[in-house]
This record gives structure tokens, C-alpha cells and sequence, in this order.
């Protein structure tokens, strides 16, 4: 067996990336993820990577656009209010069809907000966030080793598709240790990237990246090409894990750290007698919109249980469709739902129905 | 068995140190681990936090509701916790630097003078060990062996030296 190392979310995600391949870090520091741009720093020259504190986040973003179009594995990582300003690179990097891979390690907004974990940026990244039709393929690990195979997998999706892919993590799993190891991570076959700025010399012609169609038919054009490898997404990439859920009387749906602490309120209720199950959308984009309505079939409620006031319990209504009840519980600012109150949510909605 | 430790006290006291040294300690052992600093603004002289889980199973959630172990190295670090800390739970606090804890028949409490024992042996920084080594001896988590091998291999290079004192001071917790 592999040997194991005790590392921090934040760490074992750089260090998952450089092994995937990536030779090129941009970034800006921000709490609660400077860890994955310190280790970048530290270890990135030691594999003849690249590792560069650009003036802004702005700039950093726009770097990752550039590395991105000459065909480089390409990271940069902040948390909420950095990616708002990288929202504007992000929707153009979407918009030429680069692949990269973005991190957020979420916390407390709006505005500057707090430091410490919250889930408030799901419809950010999930639903744009920067302008134009366009999606990012968004991946929520929920421990420190799925933070390292995610971010292995990231790269691999983004080349597949040629688009870029988020992690989005919270401060409580990027600052949090845990075992890992780097053995065995998932890799793909990726087709080559002939459409890089790599230089032409004389032999072939030139490749242009670039979001700018003045005609309306060739931006529909491009766009509806693009919709087309966003079905192909929506079809292979969803992930979620299901647990306990059939003829469950309560099915939590909660993504990231909060899936942990559903998992433990699980065990709670079940010493209560009563059956709660866990979906875990792993994917947030593409949703597991098929899974959560098969389950919506046998599960009596569904309470959807986030670090925000209220935003992929949007996403858990419109799969579920109206065949049952679906409740919400949050907490926001930084604050963490806590085992008991989720307990006592749960226990409202059975008392309910009885 | 699940163990579920919060450590607390200055930062600068090694409170994270400690904590990773258990959560290491667990990990050589085959156990499931986790460990979930407080963070922030933290400084010298504020306070920290961490909390451990130790498994057999799977862990879910790595928050800490119910301590079954606490490890309080200042007042404010006790006041904060002492009431959650489960019934047959153990605290131990520092007792060179806290009064006293709330009187607490379900729980094993054990006042140790940490820092005091840790200044007689000239390691004036050490009192995190004096305590896990009290924590060893009260909890049975591991053997002070599979601590200190932990501790060993947990030590960065620049700190080999400071191993055999550590060592020591672990020795001496355990012996308070």
C-alpha cells in the first residue's frame, strides 16, 4: 500500500495538480487558500513549473488565459471575492474554449465577507458568474483525499472538453488534514490540443484564440457548438453519491463538508428510528438532477442543507419536480449547520407528517 | 471506537503542533484521522484550537460537537469547552496557568502544572507535551512509544535534536 501523508486540503490539492501535469500557477494570495499558492511557490521550481504572485487577481486570471491558449496545464486558485474579480477572465477563457482549472476555496460573503467556510458562492459558479451563456464544470470534493483526486481529474475533464473546470472547496476542507495518498490518481486519455498558439513555423495554419464574433450568426455559431459538448458533459461527467436514500423518510442533499455532517446526523436519527439519507451531488455542474428525481420516487421529504441561505435547494426543487416536499436548511457568514440543528430541522419535517 | 479530542489554548503554546502529532500518531496506527484547525486572525498570545478525530470507521463530520477529550492549556480555552465535553469524557488543563475547572462529577478532570513542569526541565515551550503525555496515560488513545515513534518521524530535520528532550517531557506528563 501506498504510504500515506497527513496534509492539508489546500497543500495536498497543489501538490495533486503538479502531479497531474501542471507546470503553470497563477495567483493572488487570499484566506483561506494561500496554502495552495505557498506550496506552489515552494515546489513549482523544483519540477520546472512556473509559479507566479500576479499584481492582482485580474491579472492572474488573464496569465491563466494566456497560458491556457498555448496549450499549458494551467491552475490559479483563490476564494469568493478574488473569483469575482476573475469572473470577467473566467466568461472570456469559457468563451474561446480554453481549458484550466480553477480553485475556490469558499468564504463568508458578500463583499470582503468573512475567512471562515461557507457554500454562498454555488449560484456564482454554478450559474455564470461572469456574462454569457457558458458553464464551468464544477466539482465539490468533500475530504482532503477526494480534494487530490478531483483536482488529478480536473485537468483531465478540462482538456476533454476544452473548457475550464472549478473546485470548490470551503475554508474548513482546504485548511483541514487529513490521510492521503497520490497513488493511483485518475487519468484519461486526452485528445491533443491542435488548436494551442503554439507558433506555426510555416508549417500549418495559424490558430487563433479569441471570444470576439461581431456577427451574430457566427457567435450563435460558436455558442451553439459550445451547448453541444455541454450536453456531452451533462450526459458522462455527473457524479454523486447516494447513501441510505430509498424509502428514506428524510433525504438530506448537501455537497462538500456539509455531506460529512449529514452523514453523522444520519447515524443520529437512525438511533432516533428514523431513516435519513444522504445525496451527495459530487458534480455541482452538470447537477444530479437524474438521481435526486429516481430517488424523489421512494424518499418521502428531501431537506437540502447548505452553508448559504438557499441556493442549490433551487437546483434539488427542480429536480425533484414537485413529487415531494423539499425543505431548506442554512447557515451563513461562516457559521456551520451543527449536527443538533440539523437533528431538530429533520425532526420538524417527520413530526409534520405524521 | 471513535475519539473525538479538542485541544485549545494560546496560540504559541503548540496547540496545532500537539493536535497534529495525535492525528499523526493515529494515522501510523492504521486509524481514520482528522484534524480541523480553528483559523483566523490568529496570533501569539490569542487563542487556537484544533479538534482531532480518531477511528476506526470512517469519519464524517471532522466538527467536533461533544469532545470526548479536552486538553485546555488556558482559562478562556476551559470555559469555552468544559461543558461540552461527554459524560465519562476526560479534561486535562493546565494547571500553572487555570484556577480551577467547573466541578464536573461525570467527567475525569486532572489539573496538571504543564507549564511549571515544563520550565523546571528547561523546555519552556513544551507544555503542549507535558500534557499529551498526561493525555496518553488518562485516555489510552496510544502507547507513549507509538507517540514518541510518531513524534520522530513527524519532527522536521532542522529539529532532530530537540527530539530526546520532547521525549523526555512526554515522560514526564505521563508520569504527573
Amino acid at each position: 500500500m501506498a504510504e500515506k501523508m497527513l496534509m492539508k486540503g489546500n497543500e495536498a490539492m497543489a501538490e495533486a495538480a503538479m502531479r497531474a501535469g501542471c507546470k503553470l500557477f497563477f495567483g493572488y494570495p487570499i484566506t483561506p487558500q494561500t496554502e495552495v499558492a505557498a506550496y506552489m511557490a515552494k515546489k513549482m521550481p523544483k519540477i520546472g513549473g512556473l509559479f507566479m504572485q500576479a499584481e492582482s487577481e485580474v491579472a492572474a486570471i488573464n496569465m491563466v488565459y494566456g497560458a491556457a491558449g498555448a496549450g499549458a496545464r494551467v491552475m490559479t486558485s483563490s476564494s469568493s471575492p478574488g473569483i469575482s474579480l476573475k469572473s470577467e477572465g473566467i466568461s472570456y477563457i469559457a468563451g474561446s474554449d480554453l481549458p484550466c482549472v480553477i480553485v475556490n476555496i469558499v468564504r463568508g460573503g458578500p463583499g470582503l465577507g468573512g475567512i471562515q467556510p461557507a457554500q454562498s458562492d454555488y449560484f456564482q459558479a454554478t450559474k455564470g458568474g461572469g456574462h454569457g451563456d457558458y458553464h464551468l464544470v464544477v466539482l465539490a470534493p468533500a475530504s482532503v483525499q477526494e480534494m487530490v483526486s478531483l483536482t488529478a481529474e480536473a485537468f483531465d475533464i478540462a482538456d476533454t472538453y476544452r473548457m475550464p473546470v472549478m473546485i470548490m472547496g470551503d475554508g474548513m476542507l482546504g485548511q483541514m488534514m487529513e490521510p492521503v495518498e497520490f497513488e493511483n490518481l485518475p487519468k484519461r486519455e486526452v485528445p491533443e490540443k491542435t488548436w494551442a498558439t503554439t507558433g506555426t513555423q510555416m508549417k500549418r495554419k495559424k490558430n487563433i484564440v479569441n471570444s470576439l464574433y461581431i456577427e451574430p450568426d457566427a457567435l450563435e455559431k460558436m455558442n451553439n457548438e459550445r451547448l453541444e459538448r455541454y450536453e456531452l458533459v451533462k450526459k458522462n461527467e455527473v457524479k454523486v453519491e447516494t447513501v441510505n436514500a430509498e424509502n428514506a423518510d428524510v433525504v438530506i442533499v448537501a455537497y462538500g463538508v456539509m455531506a460529512r455532517v449529514a452523514k453523522t446526523v444520519m447515524q443520529m436519527m437512525e438511533e432516533k428510528g428514523i431513516k435519513v439519507g444522504v445525496v451527495r451531488p459530487i458534480t455541482l455542474w452538470p447537477f444530479p438532477t437524474e438521481e435526486i428525481a429516481k430517488v424523489a420516487e421512494s424518499a418521502k421529504a428531501f431537506l437540502s442543507v447548505e452553508m448559504s441561505q438557499g441556493q442549490m435547494v433551487e437546483d434539488v426543487r427542480l429536480a425533484v419536480n414537485g413529487k415531494k416536499p423539499v425543505y431548506f436548511y442554512g447557515r451563513n457568514g461562516g457559521v456551520v449547520p451543527s449536527p443538533d440543528e440539523i437533528c431538530a430541522e429533520i425532526e420538524k419535517i417527520v413530526g409534520g407528517m405524521k | 471506537m471513535t475519539t473525538q479530542i479538542i485541544l485549545a489554548g494560546f496560540g504559541g503554546q503548540g496547540i496545532l503542533f500537539a493536535g497534529k502529532l495525535l492525528a499523526y500518531a493515529g494515522m501510523l496506527n492504521g486509524k481514520e484521522v482528522s484534524w480541523l484547525p480553528s483559523y483566523g486572525p490568529e496570533m501569539r498570545g490569542g487563542t487556537a484550537n484544533c479538534s482531532v478525530i480518531i477511528s476506526d470507521t470512517q469519519i464524517a463530520s471532522p466538527i467536533i460537537q461533544k469532545p470526548d477529550v479536552l486538553l485546555a492549556l488556558n482559562g478562556p480555552s476551559l470555559e469555552k469547552f468544559e461543558d461540552a465535553v461527554v459524560k465519562g469524557g476526560t479534561i486535562i488543563y493546565d494547571s500553572s496557568l487555570i484556577a480551577s475547572a467547573k466541578e464536573n462529577a461525570d467527567v475525569n478532570i486532572c489539573g496538571i502544572d504543564a507549564t511549571e513542569t515544563a520550565i523546571r526541565m528547561d523546555a519552556k515551550t513544551l507544555a503542549n507535551m507535558v500534557i499529551l503525555g498526561k493525555c496518553i496515560k488518562e485516555t489510552n488513545v496510544f502507547t507513549i512509544d507509538q507517540l514518541k515513534d510518531a513524534l520522530k518521524k513527524l519532527m522536521p530535520p532542522s529539529k532532530a535534536a530537540l527530539y530526546d528532550l520532547n521525549c523526555k517531557v512526554l515522560d514526564a506528563g505521563y508520569e504527573l
